[in-house]
C-alpha cells in the first residue's frame, strides 16, 4: 500500500470518512449531473406536450373556430343538454353503487381472512382487464332481446338494453373496481389491531367502522370516488353497444361527440367535446387538491 | 406476532372485529349482480354456438387480422410507454423543478379524459390537415387511419399506467445502493441500468402489462383514428361492434370470448411473473 492510500484509508477510518465519501458522490454527481437532468426533463416536456397538451388544444380551437355564437348554440343544444343529463345521472349512480361495494369489499378483505380471498380480489378486478366492447355486449347477451333473462323482462315490459338502466349498468360495469382499488391498499396497510381493541372494548360495528376505519381511508376513498366519477363520465365503448344510440334518450355526452363527428358536424362535436373536456381538468384539480391536503396532513401527524 | 394470533383465532372459528357476515353478504351479491352473472352470459351464449360456426367466425381473414392489429398495436405502445413511462418517473421523483407539480397532475389525463374526446382530437392532430399530421403529410408519411395512427391513440391512453406502477416503488427506493455503485467506480448509466432498474422492473411489467391489456380492449379512442379499413386498421374490439350492428350475435359472442381469454391468459402472466419476480428479488 503507498504512502497516500495509506494516509487516505486512515483518514476514512478515522472519521474523515464521511467527508471524503461525501466528496467523491459530489464530484460525480455535479460533473454529468446538470446536462442529464435539463435533456431528461426537456424529453418529458416534449412528450407530454405531443401528446397530453396538443389534443386539449385542437379541441379548444376547433370549438372555437366559428365564434361565440356557434359554440353557444352547439352547447345549448337540447339534445347535448339532454345528453349532459344523462351522462350526470349515470355517473352520479355508479360513483355511489361503486362507492358502497369498495367500502364494504375492502372491509371485508382487509380485516377478515378467509379461504378465497385472493381469488374474490382478483374476481372484483375483471371489468379491469375486459375490453369496454365487450363489457357492453355481455349485457346485451344477458338482458337483450337473445338474452336468457330477455323473455322475462319481455313479458314484465322492462326495458334494459337500448334503456338508460342498461347505460347506468354498463357504466357500473367497467368502473366497478376504482373505488375498492384505491381503499383497500390503505385499509390492508393499516391492520386491524385498532379495529380488535375496539370490539374488545365494547364499540359495535357502525361505530368501529366511523370512528376507526373510516378516518384512516378518508382521502384514499375521496380520492377513489374522484377517479370513478371521471371513468364513469367519460365512458364511451360500453355505453355505445347497449345505448342504440337513441337521440335524446340513451345518448351520453361522448356517445353525442361520437354522433356529431360522423355527421361532420366538427365544429359542434368539439364544442360539445369541451365541456367533457372542462369536466376532465376540474376532476384533475380535485384530485391533485385531495392528494396535496392528504399529504400535508400526513406530514402534520 | 399479530399474524400468529389471528391465524389460531381463525381455526376456532371466532372473529374479534364484527360484520364479516353483512360485507361478505354486500360484497358478494353485488359483485354476482353486476359483475359475474352479466359476465357469465358471454360463456352461455358462447356454449350454444356449434365448434364449426365458432371456428369459423374466429379464423375468417378479416378478424384474424382484427386480432393481428390490436395485439401489435398495444405491443408496440405499451413498450413506448414503458421506455417514456420509466423516464416519466424518474424524472417526477428525482429531480425538482419549477413545474413539477402540473406535469405529475397531467399524467393522469388520459384517465379522466372522455375517449371518445381524445379520439377525435387525435384524429384531427394527426390527420393530413391536422398541426402535426400536416407536417408528416409534407414528407408523405401518412399517420391517421394507419397503424402508426392507432398506435399513437394506444400510447395516449397507457401513459399513466406505467409511470403511476414505477413511480411509488422508486419514490420508496434507497439510494444508498446507487451511491454505493458509484463510489464502487460504476458510470452513472451503468449505475441505472445495473442497480435501479432491475428493483423496478417487476413494477415495471406490471405497468407495461396494465398498458397492453388496456390497449388491446381500448374501444373510444382509437376507433376515430383507426379509419376502419378492412384488413387493414380494423382492431378486434370494432369488429365486435360491427358484428352487433349486423345482428350477428354468435359471431360477436364468439370474437369477444377469444379476446376475454386472451386479456385473462394476459393478466395470468403478468401475476406470476410478478410474483415469481417478488420471490426471487426476496432470496
Amino acid at each position: 500500500m503507498s504512502e497516500k492510500k495509506k494516509k487516505s484509508f486512515e483518514q476514512d477510518i478515522t472519521g474523515d470518512g464521511i467527508n471524503s465519501i461525501k466528496k467523491v458522490v459530489e464530484t460525480h454527481n455535479a460533473a454529468s449531473d446538470g446536462a442529464i437532468k435539463y435533456v431528461l426533463i426537456g424529453v418529458c416536456v416534449v412528450f407530454l406536450f405531443v401528446m397530453l397538451v396538443l389534443p386539449l388544444a385542437v379541441v379548444a380551437v376547433n370549438a372555437l373556430k366559428e365564434g361565440w355564437a356557434a359554440y353557444r348554440e352547439a352547447v345549448s343544444d337540447e339534445y347535448t343538454i339532454k345528453a349532459f343529463k344523462l351522462t350526470l345521472i349515470a355517473m352520479v349512480t355508479a360513483t355511489v353503487v361503486n362507492t358502497i361495494f369498495g367500502i364494504f369489499a375492502s372491509y371485508l378483505l382487509s380485516k377478515f381472512y378467509f379461504r378465497g380471498r385472493e381469488l374474490l380480489a382478483s374476481l372484483i378486478d375483471i371489468p379491469l382487464s375486459i375490453s369496454p366492447v365487450i363489457a357492453g355486449l355481455v349485457f346485451i347477451l344477458t338482458f337483450g332481446n337473445i338474452g336468457w333473462m330477455g323473455d322475462f323482462l319481455k313479458s314484465h315490459d322492462i326495458k334494459i338494453v337500448f334503456a338508460v338502466p342498461g347505460v347506468i349498468l354498463a357504466t357500473i360495469f367497467v368502473t366497478f373496481p376504482f373505488v375498492f382499488r384505491e381503499i383497500f391498499p390503505v385499509m390492508n396497510a393499516q391492520g386491524k389491531e385498532e379495529e380488535e381493541a375496539a370490539s374488545l372494548m365494547g364499540a359495535g360495528g357502525f361505530t368501529i367502522f366511523l370512528r376507526i376505519t373510516f378516518p384512516h381511508m378518508k382521502w384514499a376513498l375521496l380520492y377513489g370516488v374522484i377517479l370513478c366519477a371521471a371513468r364513469a363520465m367519460g365512458e364511451f365503448g360500453a355505453v355505445s353497444v347497449i345505448s342504440g344510440h337513441l337521440r335524446g334518450k340513451t345518448n351520453t355526452l361522448p356517445l353525442h361527440v361520437e354522433i356529431l363527428y360522423n355527421e361532420f358536424n366538427t365544429t359542434a362535436a368539439f364544442a360539445v367535446s369541451s365541456i367533457l373536456v372542462l369536466l376532465a381538468l376540474l376532476i384533475l384539480a380535485a384530485r391533485n387538491i385531495v392528494e396535496w391536503k392528504a399529504e400535508t396532513k400526513q406530514k402534520q401527524t | 406476532m399479530g399474524q400468529q394470533i389471528v391465524k389460531v383465532k381463525n381455526k376456532k372459528g371466532i372473529r374479534v372485529i364484527p360484520g364479516f357476515g353483512l360485507s361478505m353478504g354486500v360484497t358478494l351479491s353485488m359483485l354476482s349482480i353486476l359483475v359475474l352473472i352479466p359476465l357469465v352470459s358471454i360463456f352461455i351464449s358462447a356454449g350454444k354456438l356449434d365448434f364449426q360456426e365458432f371456428a369459423e367466425a374466429v379464423t375468417s381473414k378479416q378478424v384474424v387480422s382484427g386480432y393481428i392489429v390490436s395485439i401489435s398495436c398495444a405491443f408496440f405502445a405499451a413498450f413506448v410507454n414503458a421506455v417514456f413511462g420509466v423516464i416519466l418517473a424518474w424524472v417526477l421523483v428525482r429531480y425538482d423543478f419549477p413545474g413539477r407539480r402540473l406535469m405529475d397532475g397531467l399524467i393522469e389525463l388520459p384517465f379522466a379524459l372522455p375517449t371518445a374526446v381524445a379520439g377525435i382530437s387525435l384524429t384531427y392532430l394527426y390527420s393530413d390537415e391536422g398541426w402535426i399530421g400536416a407536417l408528416f403529410a409534407k414528407a408523405g408519411i401518412k399517420i391517421a387511419y394507419t397503424r402508426t395512427g392507432i398506435t399513437i391513440a394506444m400510447i395516449f391512453v397507457g401513459i399513466p399506467f406505467v409511470v403511476r406502477a414505477v413511480q411509488p416503488v422508486l419514490k420508496r427506493l434507497d439510494r444508498q445502493y446507487e451511491e454505493a455503485a458509484q463510489m464502487l467506480g460504476a458510470g452513472r448509466i451503468y449505475t441505472f441500468f445495473r442497480v435501479t432498474l432491475p428493483e423496478l422492473f417487476p413494477a415495471l411489467f406490471g405497468g407495461f402489462g396494465l398498458a397492453f391489456a388496456r390497449g388491446i380492449g381500448e374501444y373510444g379512442s382509437v376507433v376515430f383514428i383507426a379509419g376502419n379499413i378492412p384488413n387493414e386498421t380494423q382492431i378486434a374490439p370494432l369488429l365486435i361492434m360491427t358484428k352487433l350492428e349486423q345482428y350477428k350475435y354468435s359471431d360477436a359472442t364468439a370474437i369477444a370470448l377469444v379476446l376475454l381469454l386472451l386479456s385473462f391468459l394476459l393478466m395470468l402472466v403478468i401475476n406470476s411473473v410478478q410474483i415469481y419476480m417478488q420471490r426471487f428479488s426476496k432470496e
